[in-house]
């Protein structure tokens, strides 16, 4: 009777265990992958990825740029991902400051634009594909609120637009930090933050994440939305009233990458994953969202997409972006982080 | 005979009873119960403490985080936020629930079963789902946001709809209980007095519900307060504590000044537990005296006018959530108002797909069972356990303390203590059984006083007397403790299974890819700007806690008739 | 001394500050059947739980049968119990009940099922084995409790408070089905109780507790005629007490005159407590002036009590009032009414003498 009980006990405390251990335990290499890459576009990611390597599970963690960023590096003493496969490059470039990161050369790097790999060698990270900022407009909601369509940032700052705009905070979003480090290049460090003050004026509010200023103004939820130009067309491909605008004065972007974490348990999926993603088939399969890819020679014009994207692309420093990172936070937060409080 | 004896002398060490096996094997269980409440509460919640004032490499800074906090004018205008939207939602929920309550319990007005059960839906959904709901209700394409007058739905106005709906139920229920037990000896001496009715509802009515009116003010306060879900969907750029502490440790990952947030948000949260612990103790004074129940009578004017104001709340109620269940079957508001399910496909979308919506069901399934089987016996074994009276009294302390610590601070606390390199129960981050120690401890307090509250109805005698028998307590607690406290364990079971359904604030911390939960999608959805698929999720959740609630409803009245023989006897 | 079956010797408990029993020592006999009376809080209930372990002393020894038993646990007594409150588990039968502490001892079905029906047989429950408890009477539901006590053939059974739910008829039906009964099984018993009338019909011997100590054991008799201290005169019965001071050996003084007594007990010039029960004071013919003990006093009122009369009497020149107990026919022959004079007189024989307590 007594032993009997003993075992009800340790049944349940197993149990407990248990479900947690079961969970992680599995036949096949599982990899936990951190992903900021959008959200539908996962499944086919591992889907087309397990075409070819059909042993590894891929488990994502998927969250906007600045939280995985964040988690990546809160997670530092106790690292949980063994590779990064799509992720922003100035956040790699903290993380390899940090060293955080493996530094591996995938097999087929030399096909890579020189722009999409890490200087050093063989280099920590390899980029993917890059992502670019765009404005998002809803014309239906221009057109009821009579708002001439923006051409360029400046124009976002005319009072006319008061309200009307949605933007990002780049704090938890990789599209908002490269919004805001574009600025700071192209306007000069005083000229970005005098730009970003009255563009403040014109905000209704930030988000959290960078896709969602576009969502909203597919929904008409705001007529303007600081956003990328994926998400611009997609939302335009599934049928809102959108029109996506590259700023004349250019677009910041980045770029998503890819990168093994130092001291990974599974050295050896996460090299084939890093080799993988580099390949001509990644890089197409990259394409079918992004206009502008690693292997750009594979490129082909993607719908929706404006087709003056690589032109407009500014000469983006990443290496001050991610130095600076820091700072130009920390100030932006300090300016803006507070809408609520009594305006003046 | 006795005077030849050594005086007993006081200083003598006290005898010591020899413990027989039974004591042993009971004391082995309390101390095993009592580890856990330490593994899960207090260990978490020490080393989240200690964080706040660490720096981030683990150097200790002392209170060089508060002044830090203090100095950032946003984080500190947070906390007048937060009080601004704790007060205002609980002068209005209280307000609205006591006319409820009122006509509840002092009305003859017809279908009051039903409006009750409208009443207490808030309850089954998340506290995000409002919030979506006034989106689509108030929001810029609002469909009658007109209503609004050109104010603005996100921000401080939002919010507090969103929590007042959300407070609703739990204000109800108490005022309800503090109404219901007045007796009616007290009206009919004030009416043989000939006091107006005016008189009588300042005179008596009120005096007599003061303590449930504190109360319900203070439990209002404390989740609007230390709600999430509504803020971080409708707050728009309206920043309160519990946001911040999503902003700092989601969004920058700035554990120190989460914590340092947390502690921030502990206080109103444990100041309100505390005042309200103080004024249950009064309220139950009260009950016991109760006397002749009060039966109401008909008033033709009075009646209706309480029905009426029953159908506008329920409207309320049932408005949000028909708003919910419409803009997740909409097409592409509000371009495209065609009916369909394509908002459904949740695989398409943040959080996780339509795993999240089976691992929410798992993990509450989980969390029903053995948070039922830990809870029970723990309030067991401090209400019928002998020995280790300290360590008892301990327990007792940690079980009451959850419901002073908001979700969003044990999850942070969880994130700390389990994934402490050093800690060997570091295995369990980002599993499953971690979501549900957390949703287990988070929801700990209520289940542990259901489950106190019906073994104090048990005879205090039955465990002597199984002594005297020389039969094992397990043997007692099995054929007669629990078949006597199944209504409760069952109740239990079922608060756990919706709570775990709904809860977004501990669980927000702590899930891993393979663990993505409902409640949490419905969160990322919103914040990734898929509004409709997050109210489609939403719903989804409010038909599965509804429908587990009705099944709980129809095993209660099963369970009543099978055992109706028996359980009069706890009439006399 | 050796024949004692529950030998206590000083027992002591103490809940932090407070001491719930002092030096507490006595013996009981096999077979015995023994009351503890006190008023509520004289610590009566924590000697009968030390007794069964439920309450462990804080100091002192038991003895049961020989065996040393002071800090065993309850399950390593041999005890029934029954409560006040019957604690009858709700969800089994009558007949479970009753068998619950005989099914786990390896005893063969047929032989619990057997001993149940004898024992409800014994309680005058035969009928009743397959209904809830909640289906029975208060009282039918106490004797299912002491079936259930009687069950395992315990050596001792505790009775704590076991009449004190039930209505006045009910109670003193059980009181004598009880008595009977132990009687019957010779079972030692121990009864709790704060009711005088159950403690002296039922008891062979009584404890009288106050404040956590014995005031006084002894039989029934004994302990209403000869009460032991002023607490236990004062707790069974009705007593008058009459304030004294002692002028010689058997002779005390008062504003209202001298009270002859015979108990030497006293020294002279101490302050003292008389004590007189209202049945002996002895109604005089008030024209009598034979007698010199007679007192005189005014009928303050009078109280029909069935078998006899109790009057209040305000003599002359006292602080305070009598209570007499007479039989109706004395009433009619001296014409006792209220208003009216009376005379009467203590009879120094029945008179119990105290010193004054400080």
């Amino acid at each position: 009777m007594k032993k009997s009980f003993y075992r009800g006990g340790s049944v349940i405390a197993g149990a407990l265990l248990a479900m947690g251990i079961a969970t992680g335990a599995s036949a096949a290499t599982d990899l936990m992958v951190y992903t900021a890459v959008e959200a539908e576009d996962l499944k086919k990611y591992a889907a087309r990825f397990n075409e070819d390597h059909p042993d590894i599970n891929i488990n994502w963690v998927r969250d906007s740029t600045g939280i995985v960023t964040a988690k990546l590096l809160a997670e530092k003493a106790n690292p949980r991902a063994d590779i990064v496969w799509g992720l922003a490059a100035t956040s790699l470039l903290l993380m390899k400051g940090e060293g955080m990161l493996e530094p591996y050369a995938p097999a087929g790097l030399d096909a890579l634009d020189p722009k999409f790999r890490d200087k050093s060698s063989p280099p920590a990270w390899t980029g993917m594909d890059a992502w670019v900022a765009a404005i998002c407009v809803n014309t239906v909601e221009a057109d009821k609120n009579s708002l001439p369509m923006p051409s360029s940032w400046q124009d976002l700052t005319k009072p006319v637009y008061k309200g009307h705009i949605a933007m990002p905070n780049p704090n938890s979003s990789g599209t908002g930090f490269l919004d805001v480090s574009s600025w700071l290049q192209l306007f000069g460090e005083e000229g970005g933050w005098a730009f970003m003050d009255k563009l403040h004026q014109n905000i209704g509010h930030y988000t959290h994440s960078g896709s969602k200023p576009c969502k909203q103004a597919a929904r008409g939820e705001v007529a303007i939305g600081v956003s990328f130009a994926f998400r611009g067309a997609k939302s335009k491909a599934s049928g809102a009233p959108l029109e996506v605008i590259i700023p004349s004065e250019g677009i910041g972007w980045d770029m998503e990458a890819t990168a093994i974490i130092k001291g990974t348990k599974n050295l050896d999926a996460a090299k084939t994953l890093a080799d993988w993603s580099v390949s001509e088939k990644a890089n197409k399969m990259y394409n079918e969202g992004y206009a502008v890819i690693g292997i750009q020679s594979l490129a082909k014009p993607v719908e929706h997409f404006p087709d003056n994207i690589p032109e407009s692309m500014i000469d983006n420093d990443f290496e001050w972006a991610a130095s600076n990172r820091k700072r130009i936070l920390a100030e932006w937060q300090k300016r803006y982080d507070s809408k609520s409080e009594p305006k003046s | 005979m006795a005077a030849t004896e050594v005086q007993v002398s006081d200083k003598a060490s006290p005898l010591k009873a020899k413990s027989s096996s039974d004591d042993k094997l009971m004391r082995l269980f309390i101390l095993v119960i009592g580890a856990y409440l330490v593994v899960a509460l207090a260990m978490p919640l020490y080393v989240m403490l200690s964080k706040s004032v660490l720096n981030s490499d683990g150097g200790f800074v002392g209170l060089l985080n508060y002044f830090a906090y203090f100095k950032t004018p946003s984080l500190v205008y947070s906390i007048k936020n937060s009080l601004f939207v704790g007060l205002v939602t609980t002068v209005i929920t209280v307000s609205i629930a006591f006319v409820l309550a009122y006509g509840f319990t002092r009305s003859r007005m017809p279908g009051k079963p039903i409006f009750k059960t409208i009443a207490m839906i808030p309850i089954l959904v998340p506290s995000l789902l409002p919030g979506i709901a006034l989106i689509y209700l108030f929001g810029r394409q609002g469909i009658i946001n007109w209503a609004l007058f050109g104010h603005e739905i996100y921000g401080p106005i939002g919010i507090i709809i969103s929590e007042v709906f959300f407070t609703l139920p739990h204000a109800l229920i108490i005022i309800i209980t503090a109404l219901s037990i007045a007796d009616a000896r007290l009206y009919e001496a004030a009416t043989a007095l000939r006091a107006s009715s005016t008189r009588i509802f300042f005179t008596v009515t009120l005096p007599g519900v003061r303590y449930g009116l504190i109360s319900a003010g203070f439990v209002v306060f404390t989740l609007a307060v230390t709600d999430f879900g509504a803020p971080k969907v409708i707050g728009g750029d309206f920043n309160v504590l519990a946001t911040d502490i999503y902003k700092q440790v989601i969004g920058q990952q700035n554990f120190e000044m989460g914590a340092v947030v947390s502690v921030v948000l502990l206080i109103p949260a444990a100041l309100a537990f505390f005042v309200d612990r103080l004024v249950q103790k009064k309220q139950v004074a009260l009950l016991s005296s109760r006397a002749v129940a009060l039966e109401p009578k008909p008033s033709r004017r009075f009646d209706n006018g309480m029905l009426a104001y029953a159908l506008v709340v329920s409207f309320f109620i049932l408005g949000i959530l028909g708003m919910c269940q419409f803009a997740a079957l909409f097409k592409f508001f509000p371009y495209n108002l065609s009916l369909g399910l394509s908002n459904y496909q949740f695989d398409l979308m943040d959080g996780g797909g339509w795993d999240s919506y089976f691992n929410s069901i798992e993990m509450a399934s989980y969390t029903a069972v053995f948070g039922t089987i830990i809870v029970f016996y723990g309030a067991y074994l401090v209400e019928k356990g002998k020995g280790l009276g300290v360590i008892r009294g301990a327990f007792q302390f940690l079980a009451m303390l959850p419901m002073a610590v908001p979700g969003l601070v044990l999850g942070l606390a969880y994130i700390f203590f389990f994934n402490m390199p050093t800690n060997p129960l570091n295995v369990l981050y980002h599993t499953m059984a971690i979501l549900v120690i957390s949703t287990i401890t988070h929801f700990y307090t209520v289940s542990h006083l259901t489950a106190t509250t019906a073994l104090k109805q048990m005879d205090a005698q039955f465990e002597s007397v199984a002594a005297s028998l020389k039969q094992p307590f397990y043997r007692t607690f099995v054929r007669v403790t629990v078949p006597v406290c199944t209504p409760a364990i069952l109740d239990i079971s079922i608060y756990l299974f919706v709570n775990a359904m709904t809860t977004v604030s501990a669980v927000v911390f702590l899930y891993s890819p393979h663990t993505t939960l409902a409640s949490v999608a419905v969160l990322n959805m919103d914040d990734a700007g898929d509004i409709a698929p997050a109210a489609a999720m939403g719903m989804m959740i409010f038909y599965t806690a509804a429908g587990v609630k009705i099944l709980h409803y129809f095993l209660s009245r099963g369970i009543e008739a099978k055992t109706q023989a028996w359980r009069r006897s706890s009439d006399n | 001394m050796t024949d004692a079956f529950l030998r206590i010797e000083n027992l002591a408990k103490n809940f932090g500050n407070f001491t719930a029993l002092r030096n507490i020592s006595l013996s009981v006999l096999e077979g015995e059947f023994v009351c503890f009376l006190g008023p509520s809080g004289c610590g009566k209930t924590t000697l009968l739980r030390a007794i069964a372990g439920l309450d462990i002393q804080t100091q002192g020894r038991i003895e049961q049968a020989g065996i040393d038993i002071s800090i065993l646990p309850p399950a390593e007594r041999d005890f029934g119990i029954v409560f006040q409150s019957y604690a009858l588990f709700p969800n089994l039968t009558v007949e479970k009940n009753v068998a619950y502490g005989l099914e786990s001892r390896r005893a063969a079905r047929s032989e619990v099922i057997g001993r149940v029906k004898e024992l409800l047989a014994l309680v005058d429950l035969a009928d009743q084995g397959k209904k809830y408890p909640s289906q029975l009477s208060g009282g039918q539901q106490q004797r299912v409790a002491l079936a259930r006590a009687l069950a395992t053939s315990p050596g001792l059974l505790l009775l704590d408070e076991p009449l004190s739910a039930l209505d006045a008829k009910v109670r003193t039906h059980l009181r004598q089905e009880i008595k009977h009964l132990q009687r019957r099984l010779a079972v030692t018993t121990i009864m709790v109780t704060h009711d005088q009338e159950e403690a002296l019909t039922m008891a062979d011997r009584i404890v009288v507790m106050n404040h956590g100590s014995i005031e006084q054991i002894g039989s029934p008799e004994d302990i209403y005629a000869a009460p032991a201290s002023e607490f236990v005169a004062q707790f069974i019965g009705t007593m008058n007490f009459i304030n004294v001071v002692v002028e010689s050996a058997n002779q005390g003084k008062h504003p209202g005159g001298f009270v002859k007594f015979s108990p030497d007990n006293l020294r002279q010039g101490e302050s003292a407590r008389l004590a007189i029960r209202p049945e002996d004071v002895e109604i005089l013919n008030k024209k009598d002036e034979q007698n010199t003990d007679q007192v005189l006093g005014k009928v303050v009122s009078t109280e029909y009590l069935g078998a006899f009369l109790r009057v209040t009497i305000a003599p002359e020149g006292w602080e305070s009032t009598l209570l007499a107990d007479i039989s109706t026919d004395i009433a009619v022959r001296f014409v006792i009414e209220a208003g009216g004079d009376v005379g009467f007189r203590l009879p120094p024989e029945k008179i119990l003498a105290y010193q004054e307590n400080k």
